[in-house]
């Protein structure tokens, strides 16, 4: 990548490359790390001060069998806990999952358009399967592509660091921009100002606005579009890399007559804003994923719809079959 | 370093609106006192500098700066300074760590950004102990030390800064003390002048966690004996009467009288902070006091090619071979094909 003017360089330690990233974009640039597995959890101390400082950055993280070193060279999606959670404080980001090797194109540009937008960092999820797998990909016209424009913050007159525009974002003044000099920090900010402040009141305050930011980037994602009847008997509900065989089992399902549909989920925080209204219209859901039910312990909590799961860890990926005969599984109980 | 004409800028103007909040007393103050000169002797723009610093008490300074300025996370303020100095070469980049922050904690960091030779000037407030979390041993806390971590005595071995630096193969390396301002500054401006890593360890007094842990060097009737300006090029000569030095003994240092033993300044060892081997450097770090007295000043001043140099001068180089590089040409390179209608 080097004559395409990019900086790379490969660091020390996970730990170091975070922090790499953060020292990079208070410097103005989109900055990217890639990690795997533990990785994330050595990143997870400086993508809160990401969080804290309200810079943008993307962070990919393709995910392997765990726990800990566990299976390296095989294919998981146990990490969604920790993609969304798994920082300390409140330390919302937003985390997006590609659905297929061509898509992680059009998810990393999506990381980067929200990362930009709401100054934030953004979690791209992909895992062992995505990363090793293959699919044709049309080459999009650049010029149809959506541009991201999102200036450098230069006025002098009544600068604060931590005001917000209509997304909440902050300005992004960068070093080397007369009259903007300002300092930030891992200690919890002054709001507009970004001052050092212990005020119980304002962190509060601030809490609620790092969260109220990152659950606003629901209204600039597209929404769920369903993949069959948008209301019936059973919905499937996939996420990320088990979407070929998902999107397979279910059209085979329909072409035989069977009343099933799917949404993918590419977004997974916040979710799109038509989530709720689409779970809703089923009479049964079923969440196939390589985990032990992550996603649907999650969607549980938030909308209060009982699931069932099917969960996989054996470090390969969901094959059809298994799909098409859950689908009848379920649609057998109803008898 | 880029200069600006008018108007002149004095240490005030490097102030930021911010409160120190550091305990009265404390040999931070002396330290940010004499930034702010050296930065200001320098006519550095405001806009240009940063400060990143990790966690501790010395890690608040970069907020008392009116500079761009990031209080980063424990121990890695050198990795988040990498970061930015990689992608802006062109800035001014000040880390400012202590002896737990850069030592414990950040060890590792410290040791790759020394290694890589990133740009960064990188100040060690050394105190000898935890302040903010008051009063547990550090790892340059000497064996024995008896702290609130350590009612019975430390049982762990310190580490040297400079030897650690040294090890690391930094190009400037230097040691000043915080009451020692005019030393303090001409120091910190040969680190601001120096192209590739500087690392400075400044002996620092914790009042109130560890006071007097460098009253040794610092105490009128006793520092003479006990520390050495280190000049480069001069034999290392010291003493109240300036008539003791550093001899070369095979592979150790040892202490010798002018004019005792048939001792002259002949027989002295001359500093050299230029040498390319670190060796002479090793051997002057390694003289602790109550042993020996201890050198302040440059121990090494060596060029090499800064990694954000050789980092942007890649990219330079790949463009001219390869020529610009174009998303769309990158887009329909590999396999690809033309669908047909």
């Amino acid at each position: 990548m080097k004559n395409y003017g990019v900086v790379t360089f490969q660091a020390e330690d996970e730990i170091s490359a975070m922090c790499s990233v953060v020292g990079a974009a208070f410097g103005g640039a989109l900055a990217v790390t890639g990690t795997s597995g533990p990785g994330i959890a050595l990143k997870a101390e400086a993508m809160g001060l990401a969080v804290m400082l309200e810079l943008p950055s993307i962070i990919v993280n393709v995910q392997r069998g765990g726990p800990s070193t566990g299976l390296p060279t095989k294919t998981e999606q146990a990490d969604l806990f920790q993609a969304i959670y798994g920082r300390n404080g409140e330390c919302p980001l937003p985390v997006l999952a590609a659905a297929t090797p061509a898509d992680c194109f059009w998810m990393a540009l999506e990381a980067a358009r929200i990362a930009l937008q709401f100054m934030t960092p953004v979690m791209l999820l992909s895992d062992g399967y995505l990363a090793n797998g293959t699919e044709p990909w049309k080459v999009p016209d650049i010029a149809s592509l959506p541009k991201i424009d999102v200036p450098y913050y230069t006025h002098p007159e009544k600068f604060f660091p931590y005001s917000r525009n209509e997304r909440l974002s902050r300005p992004w003044a960068i070093p080397g921009t007369p009259g903007l000099q300002h300092r930030v920090g891992g200690l919890e900010k002054q709001h507009l100002t970004g001052n050092v402040s212990y005020d119980s009141n304002n962190h509060e305050v601030m809490v609620k606005l790092r969260q109220e930011k990152v659950q606003g980037i629901q209204n600039d994602i597209p929404l769920l579009q369903v993949h069959g009847d948008t209301e019936g008997e059973l919905l499937i509900v996939g996420w990320g890399s088990t979407y070929g065989a998902i999107a397979t089992a279910v059209e085979k399902a329909r072409q035989a007559g069977k009343p099933v549909s799917s949404i993918h989920l590419k977004y997974l925080y916040p979710f799109p804003k038509n989530l709720g209204d689409i779970l809703s219209k089923f009479n049964k859901i079923l969440v196939p994923e390589m985990n032990l039910g992550q996603l649907k312990h999650i969607l549980q909590a938030q909308y209060l719809i009982p699931m069932n799961g099917l969960n996989k860890v054996k470090g390969r990926p969901f094959q059809v079959h298994e799909i098409v005969e859950a689908i009848d599984n379920a649609l057998e109980e109803k008898e | 370093m880029t200069t600006q004409e008018t108007p002149r800028l004095t240490p005030k103007d490097y102030a930021s609106d911010q409160d120190p909040r550091w305990c009265p007393g404390c040999g931070d103050y002396s330290i940010l006192s004499q930034v702010k000169k050296v930065l200001a002797n320098l006519q550095v723009s405001v806009e240009n500098t940063v400060f990143i610093s990790g966690i501790g008490c010395s890690s608040r300074f970069p907020y008392y700066m009116n500079a761009y300025g990031i209080h980063s996370i424990h121990g890695r303020a050198p990795a988040v300074a990498t970061g930015l100095k990689v992608y802006r070469p062109e800035l001014d980049v000040w880390v400012i760590t202590g002896d737990g922050d850069g030592l414990s904690i950040g060890g590792n960091h410290l040791m790759h950004a020394i290694r890589k030779n990133v740009n960064l000037n990188i100040l060690l407030f050394n105190n000898r102990i935890y302040g903010l979390t008051k009063g547990q041993v550090s790892p340059t806390s000497e064996a024995g030390k008896k702290t609130k971590s350590t009612p019975f005595g430390s049982v762990d071995y310190p580490i040297r800064p400079l030897e650690f630096a040294l090890g690391a193969e930094a190009t400037f390396v230097a040691r000043s003390i915080d009451v020692n301002v005019k030393h303090l500054a001409e120091t910190l401006e040969k680190a601001a002048a120096h192209k590739g890593v500087s690392f400075v360890e400044i002996y620092q007094n914790c009042n109130i966690f560890n006071d007097g842990a460098f009253t040794y060097a610092t105490d009128r009737a006793q520092k003479m004996e006990n520390v050495i300006e280190l000049e480069h090029g001069k034999p290392i000569r010291f003493g109240k009467d300036n008539n003791k030095g550093i001899r070369l003994n095979q592979l150790s240092l040892e202490i010798v009288t002018l004019g005792e033993n048939g001792v002259t300044e002949t027989d002295l060892l001359v500093h050299d902070e230029s040498m390319a081997q670190p060796t002479l450097a090793f051997l002057l770090s390694r003289m602790h006091y109550p042993e020996f007295p201890e050198p302040i000043g440059v121990f090494r001043n060596v060029e090499k090619p800064s990694y954000d140099r050789l980092v942007h001068q890649q990219i330079q180089e790949a463009k001219e071979n390869l020529g610009e590089g174009s998303l769309e040409d990158l887009f329909h390179s590999g396999e690809t094909w033309v669908v047909q209608p």
